[in-house]
């Protein structure tokens, strides 16, 4: 497999006039081209953050992020995707316009990507709902039509920033199955942040679970379910419980 | 349409009952006050020569009507109004962008910006006189100076306070700062701006006023400080109830198209 993300000793500082608070200390993991995984860990641990580091947004203070073997320096080029907790549709705008934010801003705005998203928003039922405003639109249909805004760009990498962490109980299981798949249908490499353990059992292929601040990487936990299935099935499955509790005592053992 | 249940009913009827009772008890204050100043006025109980009363303002009115001085006097201030708001607005927004561009700019500017904000105005007309002259210039300009300083604070503030996970979005998207501004903090900021328009007219309204009871031989601040001097006091009471009619509808106006853009929205 090819690598497509890789962290090498990477550590990260927060500075304020009354001092210095690391966030992250010596990370280093990889990130293999149609993969998803995931990153748990407590709150304040920096998850956040190295989601920002590996968005090329912040700059890591050591080490080194690559992106297929090149340094990752320039303020989103748009190989990378970014999708945050909360949708961030803006509301002077419809869906049609919300959904090809990214395409206008880079000035990439041909008819035959317009013809590609208006085909996702078919495909991802929210077509008849291209000239709404997103007020009019679920919980649940407003994150898809975000996830939509960020593969307009045709992303390599989809960093998600507990993308469902805002939604209730209920929608956040329809959405984290919907989006899942979604993902994975368009083979898309996916780097998911999130506290919420089975979540992360339930979509990824491996955990990365982080340690209180500073952070660094405890333990890499690879996941394996039979093939092909959904997010909801996985967690109807036995091994699911199995994970959880691996990844519960991960989180909780103290070294 | 469905039938209309007993308790809608009842609920429809009482907020008409409370609609027309507000309405009524509006107009009756309106109808009382005058009533009572006319009356007033007729039986000798206040002195008409310096308190007025209603018919004479209205005759003064139709007299200054007919003599055509009055339409020009209205248009004067109403102009100096308009043409010092735009300017307030066009200003305002132009130095808050650029203010939003330059982080170090603002930070160094600010105090001066809070000093120039909080300085009475009506201090500065004295000396625009002096540097601009007796004439419309000096108005405009101390109309400006009432509403632009607190206009780029609140503006700044406004456009500070936008989320900065949408900034972050657009640099995601691979934007830069000016997709920012055009994206985000613009479209986000325009019901801020309608009520900062709202409340700039009037305030407008007050500089223009001020220029013109130092520096104007025309518009209805004149008026109120001429007939003062002279003792026509139908004159000054007619001005403030034009320039309370003019701030009506210049408010009126701005409303309505507040909300033709929220029903847009």
């Amino acid at each position: 497999m090819e690598k497509l993300l890789e962290l090498n000793s990477v550590g990260y500082s927060y500075h304020t006039p009354s001092g210095e608070t690391p966030a992250l200390i010596n990370i280093n993991f990889t990130v293999y081209q149609g993969e998803f995984v995931a990153i748990v860990g407590p709150s304040g641990c920096g998850k956040s953050t190295l989601l920002s580091l590996s968005s090329g947004l912040l700059e890591p203070e050591h080490g080194s992020i690559l992106l297929y073997g090149q340094k990752l320096f320039q303020k989103g080029s748009g190989t990378i995707g970014y999708m945050f907790q909360h949708d961030h549709l803006f509301e002077w705008r419809t869906i049609e316009q919300n959904v090809l934010l990214g395409p206008e801003i880079q000035n990439k705005l041909t008819e035959q990507r317009r013809e590609a998203v208006l085909d996702m928003l078919k495909t991802y039922g929210l077509y008849k709902f291209k000239d709404a405003k997103p007020s009019q639109l679920s919980g649940g249909m407003r994150q898809r039509a975000a996830l939509i805004r960020t593969l307009a760009l045709e992303p390599k990498l989809l960093l998600l920033d507990e993308p469902f962490s805002a939604l209730d109980y209920q929608t956040r299981l329809t959405v984290g199955d919907d989006i899942g798949s979604i993902i994975r249908g368009e083979n898309k490499t996916a780097l998911l942040v999130t506290h919420d353990l089975s979540e992360a059992v339930s979509l990824a292929d491996r955990v990365i679970v982080l340690s209180k601040r500073p952070g660094t990487v405890k333990n890499i936990i690879t996941i394996q379910f039979p093939e092909n299935l959904s997010p909801l099935e996985r967690r109807n499955t036995p091994e699911f419980k199995d994970y959880f509790n691996l990844l519960w005592k991960e989180m909780n053992s103290d070294e | 349409m469905s039938e209309i249940s007993l308790a809608q009913q009842k609920y429809l009827t009482a907020r008409k009952r409370h609609r027309r009772t507000v309405v009524c008890s509006r107009c009756l204050i309106f109808v009382l006050f005058l009533g009572l100043w006319e009356t007033a006025a007729v039986t000798g109980l206040i002195d008409s020569f310096i308190f007025s009363s209603p018919s004479k303002v209205l005759l003064c009115f139709y007299q200054m009507l007919i003599d055509k001085s009055l339409i020009s006097h209205i248009a004067i201030t109403l102009m100096e109004t308009v043409v010092s708001f735009l300017l307030v607005l066009l200003c305002a927004l132009g130095i808050t962008i650029l203010l939003w561009f330059h982080p170090r700019l603002s930070e160094t500017l600010d105090p001066y910006l809070v000093i120039l904000n909080s300085l009475p105005k009506s201090a500065l007309a004295p000396l625009l006189i002096v540097w601009l002259g007796a004439n419309y210039k000096t108005i405009i300009v101390t109309g400006m100076s009432v509403a632009i300083f607190g206009s780029i604070l609140s503006l700044y503030t406004s456009f500070s306070a936008v989320d900065a996970e949408k900034i972050k979005l657009i640099y995601s998207l691979g934007g830069n700062k000016y997709h920012v501004m055009t994206k985000v903090i613009l479209p986000s900021n325009i019901p801020v701006l309608f009520s900062l328009m709202k409340v700039n007219i009037g305030l407008c309204l007050v500089g223009v006023i001020i220029g013109e009871f130092i520096a104007a031989r025309s518009g209805l601040g004149y008026l109120i400080i001429y007939g003062s001097q002279v003792f026509k006091l139908d004159w000054v009471i007619m001005s403030i109830v034009l320039l309370c009619l003019m701030a009506m509808l210049l408010y009126g106006l701005l409303g309505f198209l507040e909300k033709r853009y929220l029903k847009r929205l």
